[in-house]
């Protein structure tokens, strides 16, 4: 429903970016064709690593589950298509570190075969516990980009109470608008989304913050809200990084999320717009998690669009549905300019988090930067509030427990710091520099507390050993030295009994004498 | 190391970032030069190569790459703001001593561009100030007591021979600045209304004075409307200095400058938009940079009323250097999420 217009707060600092994003928005959302081979890596979200479940040569549908998830946090796998698994074994995968990683490999049978589906429409009816296990089992992880799975975010627990739901609609990167042609194309489907997570939580009402610069989004998501008075679409500044969690929340309500907290802690809880999306599809569709929308855009694309792709296809099939690459050895990146990460093999598969494949001149060589002149101006663009350049200052000279008083781990790495630089200096890079190097120090220091804790024990054992073995051996002496008194002293009392009797023996041999 | 976001970058670097400083002092050149001559030029082009050949020898001798170091026009600012602070018929030499002590140990003994403490140029300055006061506080009258300024070829001849054809020339060309006068005849118990009426002085401060420091009064306002520099060190310099002078101008205006020629007078406008706000020695923190400001407001306004100098935001300034790192660390703002602050 579109409410009065209601009070919208700001956060400070943030940018105004070139948005690129009227070239992916020409063309409708359209699907590509089947490709031969899915690569389905079995880490996809944050947690812990899903276990296959399935082995080398068995046959799977469409749908099917082809791998549980190990320990809380952590969901299960489905196949995208039908066909055989013919590999179980370590590929390259989307990441940073150009890393490969545990995937199952299915190859496609053409069929695209379903496996029965359970489609639930009467969710109104279903318990919220009941709710998060159907959202579980589909599989489902935050869509925007973190991949945390939703289910957990969808259980404050207990002590808990939310009031709010936000759906993050913002989508403030450049040259992302999947989840701008999502909301244009697929309104219901997210409102009916929204509806089941409003359940789920047990929550008030749900808020919708759109960056204005989609107003053909906001003006399908307020007509399929209407008829909801607990929905409200808001339109919010366009504001890089507006998309960030706790930036968008502070945006809507005024709050900000005390530091080490979630944003449950104050009652609210946010979602992706093309995580309600996918929600949907999971209940009325029956249909777990297998594939997502995504930008493919950049400079180096023949045509900029948007496309739902099966999860598990590689990079390389996405771009070819665009025309490919105009500069063949164009840096690939996943993610949006600011936040995202960049891609050494096109055979790295799309998951359930890749909202953009970018591709694109990259215009930054940090390679040769100038020195810090204290500007501030990284100051003045940081959305957390914190002084970049004393940071830099402070990881450049390895000084982590400095860096740490200037509040480094509140750092969101939303990279407008480095936007401004008139120096150049690669200065996120060195935030997850300093960032890595205190995770290590810390293990360390946790490893060496336990060797040190360890090595203390053990010497007070020998201590003790050694102690009680002197105690026992002085006791020994002692109890020795006992027994050889008890001999003496018996050795003198058999004396004197036997000087008595040779005594009294004489006195009675003289007796006898004497008789 | 691998390259990591973000991937794109705002088309801005230090070259250009520091040569807007430079364009906006060129106002305030061409006005010094209309009123004073074309000594300030000549001196110009000798600070100006020396800090280049300085830097140069400098960053070879420290194995730095000479080309980008070079082009980064801060070594053009140093040379500039210290050139301004030198009396136009001041000998060659002067400049030259001056900016390549700036440049060898003002800037790059301390690990060149970025890691400095004290402002170069006023680190130059100190330094003449303290060595040549003679050659120092010689400043050339404006054209309107001369009559006439002495042409190119006799303002070279005074500059680099030191000769002078008409020996009562160099006596005739110099004369103390508004805030000299104001503190030696004050310091001679003359009554204000008596000072105020010499030539030396113009409608609201000194001639030719109060309209260079107009000029620099608008470089700095473009400065900021280029956002190279923001307003809370000028308006911290000159809001303290402002406050202090009238607060003593009223309680005595026999005794006491008034707050109009404490701005307007001196190298108070220099010193807000120019010097107290190189961003590498001054406090980078909001807070801070309004301590920072206010402190060297004040400071100039004690130096220039009890202490030994006419004008002070040289000293001030290299005062107000020393406390930037204490200054930045009790002035961190709130963290997003962090309750108060951390001072």
């Amino acid at each position: 429903m579109l409410k009065t217009i209601q009070q919208l707060w700001q956060f400070r600092g943030g940018l105004h970016l070139e948005e690129h994003k009227d070239e992916s928005t020409l063309l409708p959302i359209s699907s590509i064709p089947l490709p031969k081979k899915l690569v389905l890596p079995l880490q996809q979200h944050l947690g812990q690593t899903a276990e296959a479940i399935v082995s080398k040569g068995d046959k799977v549908l469409k749908g099917q589950k082809i791998a549980e998830a190990s320990g809380y946090v952590s969901v299960p796998l489905h196949a995208p298509t039908s066909g055989t698994v013919i590999d179980i074994d370590n590929y390259p995968i989307a990441h940073p570190s150009s890393m490969k990683s545990m995937c199952i490999v299915i190859e496609s049978d053409g069929r695209d075969q379903w496996i029965e589906k359970h489609p639930v429409s009467n969710y109104e009816s279903m318990t919220p516990e009941q709710l998060r296990e159907h959202i579980f089992e589909a599989g489902i992880v935050g869509m925007g980009g973190a991949g945390f799975p939703s289910f957990i975010k969808l259980n404050p627990g207990e002590e808990k109470k939310v009031k709010t739901l936000i759906l993050n609609g913002a989508e403030c990167e450049p040259y992302i608008t999947c989840d701008d042609m999502l909301m244009r194309e697929q309104a219901d489907n997210i409102i009916t989304g929204a509806r089941i997570m409003l359940r789920a939580l047990q929550a008030e009402h749900c808020l919708i913050g759109i960056e204005n610069n989609k107003p053909e989004a906001i003006a399908a998501i307020q007509k399929a809200a209407s008829a909801f008075s607990d929905i409200e679409v808001v339109s919010v500044p366009t504001l890089y990084p507006t998309g960030g969690e706790k930036q968008l929340i502070k945006v809507l309500t005024g709050l900000e999320v005390p530091n080490q907290s979630f944003p449950s802690d104050i009652g609210i809880v946010c979602h992706n717009v093309a995580t309600a999306n996918a929600i949907y599809r999971a209940f009325i569709l029956g249909e777990p998690s297998i594939s997502r929308v995504l930008t493919v855009a950049g400079n180096n694309i023949e045509t900029a669009r948007n496309l739902e792709v099966l999860i598990g296809t590689p990079f390389s099939d996405v771009i070819n549905v665009c025309g490919g690459l105009i500069n063949k050895n164009a840096s690939l990146v996943m993610g949006g300019p600011m936040m995202g990460f960049q891609i050494h093999s096109e055979q790295a598969p799309v998951i359930k988090t890749c909202n953009c494949i970018l591709a694109r001149d990259d215009n930054t060589s940090h390679e040769h930067h100038m020195p810090c002149i204290r500007c501030g101006q990284c100051a003045e663009v940081c959305p957390v509030n914190l002084l970049p350049q004393q940071l830099y200052w402070y990881a450049h000279a390895r000084d982590f427990d400095k860096i740490q008083d200037y509040k480094l781990f509140d750092c969101i790495e939303c990279g407008c710091c480095d936007y401004v630089c008139p120096s150049d200096i690669p200065l996120v890079q060195y935030y997850r520099f300093a960032k890595t190097e205190i995770w290590v120090q810390e293990q360390e220091k946790q490893k060496s507390d336990i060797a040190r804790q360890r090595h203390e024990f053990r010497n007070s054992r020998l201590e003790r050993d050694k102690r009680e073995r002197a105690e026992r051996h002085k006791k020994k002496l002692a109890s020795s030295d006992k027994s050889d008194d008890k001999d003496k002293k018996q050795k003198v009392i058999q004396d004197a009994l036997d000087r008595v009797k040779a005594k009294r023996d004489a006195q009675q041999a003289n007796q006898n004498n004497d008789q | 190391m691998i390259n990591s976001s973000p991937f794109t970058h705002k088309s801005i670097n230090l070259s250009s970032y520091m040569g807007v400083v430079v364009i906006a002092l060129l106002p305030a050149l061409f006005t010094y030069i209309w009123f004073f001559g074309l000594g300030i030029a000549v001196h110009m082009l000798i600070g100006i190569t020396t800090a280049l050949v300085t830097e140069t020898i400098m960053l070879k001798l420290r194995h730095r790459p000479a080309a980008s170091f070079i082009t980064d026009n801060s070594a053009i600012i140093t040379a500039v703001l210290l050139v301004f602070c030198i009396p136009s018929f001041a000998p060659w030499w002067i400049t030259f001593i001056g900016v390549a002590f700036a440049m060898v140990f003002g800037k790059h003994l301390y690990g060149g561009l970025g890691y400095n403490p004290f402002n170069p140029a006023m680190i130059g300055y100190a330094m003449l100030l303290i060595s040549f006061p003679a050659q120092m506080t010689a400043w050339s009258a404006p054209a309107e007591l001369l009559g006439n300024t002495p042409n190119f070829i006799s303002t070279l001849q005074i500059i680099f021979s030191g000769s002078i054809l008409d020996t009562h020339l160099f006596d005739a060309i110099t004369m103390a600045t508004p805030l000299d006068m104001l503190k030696t005849q004050l310091g001679l118990e003359q009554d204000m209304k008596t000072i105020l009426a010499q030539p030396v002085f113009g409608i609201m401060a000194g001639k030719g004075w109060e309209w260079v420091n107009i000029a620099i009064l608008a470089g700095g306002l473009w400065l900021m409307y280029k956002r190279i520099i923001n307003w809370h060190i000028p308006v911290a310099v000159l809001g303290s200095l402002f406050v202090m002078a009238s607060i003593f101008y009223l309680i005595d205006p026999q005794a006491y400058i008034s707050p109009v020629v404490h701005l307007f007078g001196g190298a108070a406008m220099l010193g807000a938009f120019f010097i107290a706000t190189d961003p590498v020695t001054a406090s980078t923190t909001i807070k801070g940079r309004l301590w920072f400001g206010a402190g060297v407001g004040v400071l100039t306004f004690t130096i220039r009323t009890w202490g030994g100098y006419p004008d002070g935001i040289a000293f001030a300034v290299l005062l107000m250097n020393m406390a930037t790192p204490l200054i930045d660390y009790y002035t961190q703002p709130r963290v997003f999420g962090h309750d108060g602050d951390k001072s």
